[in-house]
């Protein structure tokens, strides 16, 4: 197991190196001006364009700028919005209420798609399981702001259940809804890999032996097929918290959470280049870590996975 | 190695049971799609919104881009079946105009990134060694960024010129490939083995003739099931980032930009966001059915 942690590591370094290049590439490596879209609406000053020139050596290769922008990266300096704020500090104050609402919206992600998958597993063809696979692809069907934006309405705004925005610093009352916007979307392939997954255990033989030991129904779902039938599902939710923190600027933008999510969408409102390109790094270098923890996490939890 | 795996996997026609094979896969496939209704209801949408953005003068006389303030927000009413938008535009002809160039962008893109990931794939899996194992790091790297994040570091980087549609195309193909090559990769290492291609290569015909002529038409189906099922996944995401404001600009009417633009008076005046959503979400879902019944009808598994 040591083995595969340390080579799991290894592993990591290129994946780490090659994500924060394209990311790096796709902000200064592309054709036309690197500037531009830089200074917000107007063209970019004179004096401007030779401080940052200066600053981001815009005249060497750009292998070498980014080995300067991964030092950086290293020392946590993501470089000023043009504002002249620095964009680290705008991320640390930031990063609260994002992790907060990643963290419940993956909990109700797996309360509900564990749930609708099990119960839907157990009667396969039946009522509930066609009717929440309907749901679900028009679920999945309407984009996330839309449904972001509705249930603001509805719920926020008409029916005044939730607030309507959320303060700052947030609670997790606040976050509540945004929260189930988030993870409508992501618990649909949840519940769909739990169904088929959970489908699957209860027709293998040691379902058959408990059933023969005459074991109620409730302890042998509960017990015996769901523990087995998690996997897949563990799986999924990792992977997927890079889709979740993508959908989060969304949600986050909707109802003016000041998380990460929020501040890409102001900064894409002020056309503050900088902002954006240290907000999607950071973003991504927590996900690839995210990953990389999931990945881990199957050594310990595992048994049946043999790493050597 | 090979071997080891083909002697211990049970024979093809154990436990397949009797079955016709009068009709290729193919056909069996188009035979069990046309048995579905949901296919059939799928394909008159796609059709209609087809016609829509292809000839939207079919459907509607009133010009999207002529506005009278005096209209502005007014609810939905006879001769303006959605009402109109804030800067008094006919909602209903800004949704149909609005297909062309959200259904342009969907389909440039899978276009896009079809062929990216095709070619990658199909080199990586038929030439294998160093060029593999270069493509398939690049692709690892890929895949790992949320095309989202990816799409909104281009397109606020690039500024907004040139022609949106195309622009917004071009950045999601860019982005949206890695998922397309491993597949095409997967499904080429398979066929690479099978005994015609052996038979073609003992026959003498050269390497890029083999890759065309007889691995590409026997891997592509997967590739092209994918493609159907991201076209919907697309018109989703230049929705999005038109609503975040990176997307399509006015004055290009899309879904997106009307969702967009509606949005500050969603309290005030819902139907302005309603219609157009209403759209893009049929849209999407006709796209996701028709993608899940290709996907179905295509895998064996299933059957």
């Amino acid at each position: 197991m040591t083995g595969y942690i340390l080579r799991r590591l290894l592993q990591f370094i290129p994946v780490f190196l090659g994500t924060t290049f394209v990311v790096f590439f796709l902000a200064w490596g592309m054709p036309g001006d690197p500037l531009a879209g830089k200074c917000g609406d107007r063209e970019c000053p004179d004096a401007f364009v030779a401080a940052a020139t200066e600053e981001f050596k815009l005249d060497r290769p750009l292998i070498v700028r980014y080995g300067y922008y991964l030092a950086d990266l290293g020392r946590g300096d993501l470089g000023r919005s043009f504002t002249g704020r620095d964009v680290s500090e705008q991320l640390v104050a930031a990063f609260p209420a994002t992790v907060r609402l990643a963290l419940l919206a993956v909990l109700i992600e797996v309360l509900l798609g564990v749930t609708i998958g099990v119960v839907a597993a157990l009667r396969p063809g039946k009522a509930f399981d066609t009717t929440t696979m309907m749901v679900g692809l028009g679920i999945i069907a309407f984009p996330s702001f839309v449904i972001a934006n509705l249930a603001q309405l509805v719920f926020g705004v008409r029916l005044g259940w939730f607030p309507v925005t959320v303060s700052d610093p947030t609670s997790f009352a606040e976050l509540l809804l945004p929260a189930i916007v988030l993870a409508l979307a992501h618990q649909v392939t949840l519940s769909r890999l739990t169904r088929s997954a959970v489908i699957e255990t209860m027709q293998s033989d040691y379902i058959r032996t408990a059933r023969a030991k005459g074991l109620g129904e409730a302890r042998i779902v509960a017990v015996h097929a769901l523990r087995n039938s998690l996997i897949p599902a563990v799986t999924y939710v990792g992977k997927d918290i890079g889709g979740l923190l993508a959908g989060a600027v969304v949600v986050e933008g909707v109802f003016n959470i000041s998380g990460v999510g929020g501040l890409i969408v102001q900064s894409i409102r002020s056309h503050d280049g900088i902002t954006i390109v240290g907000a999607v790094t950071v973003v991504v270098v927590a996900y690839l870590f995210i990953n990389l923890l999931v990945d881990l996490s199957y050594a310990v939890l595992d048994p049946r996975i043999r790493y050597d | 190695m090979t071997d080891l795996i083909q002697a211990t996997s049970p024979a093809p026609e154990a436990g397949a049971g009797p079955r016709r094979r009068s009709r290729s896969l193919t056909g069996e496939a188009m035979a069990q799609l046309g048995r579905s209704p949901l296919v059939w209801i799928a394909l008159a949408i796609l059709v209609v919104l087809a016609a829509m953005a292809i000839a939207p003068g079919l459907f509607t006389k009133v010009d999207p881009q002529r506005c009278i303030l005096l209209n502005s927000r007014k609810p939905p009413a006879y001769g303006s079946w959605f009402g109109f938008d804030i800067q008094g535009c006919d909602v209903f002809a800004r949704t149909v105009h609005g297909a062309r160039a959200s259904l342009s962008v969907a389909l440039l893109a899978t276009i896009g990134s079809t062929l990216i990931g095709g070619v990658l794939g199909l080199v990586a899996g038929f030439k294998g060694g160093a060029i593999d194992a270069v493509i398939s790091r690049v692709t690892d790297v890929v895949l790992g960024l949320p095309t989202l994040l990816g799409a909104i570091v281009i397109l606020a980087t690039l500024g907004s010129s040139g022609n949106g549609v195309l622009r917004l195309a071009l950045v999601l193909s860019v982005l949206g490939w890695a998922t397309e090559a491993r597949l095409m990769r997967a499904s080429v290492l398979q066929t690479r083995e099978a005994d015609y291609v052996h038979a073609a290569r003992a026959a003498g015909a050269s390497s890029i003739r083999i890759a065309l002529r007889h691995v590409l038409p026997n891997s592509v189906a997967p590739l092209l099931v994918l493609a159907t099922l991201s076209l919907g996944g697309y018109v989703g995401t230049e929705a999005t980032l038109s609503y975040l404001g990176l997307g399509l600009q006015p004055p290009v009417v899309s879904w997106g930009t009307a969702i967009s633009d509606a949005q500050p008076y969603l309290a005030s005046a819902p139907h302005m966001l309603l219609f157009p959503s209403l759209v893009l979400t049929v849209t999407v879902l006709a796209l996701v059915l028709l993608g899940e019944a290709v996907r179905r009808a295509f895998d064996p598994r299933s059957r």
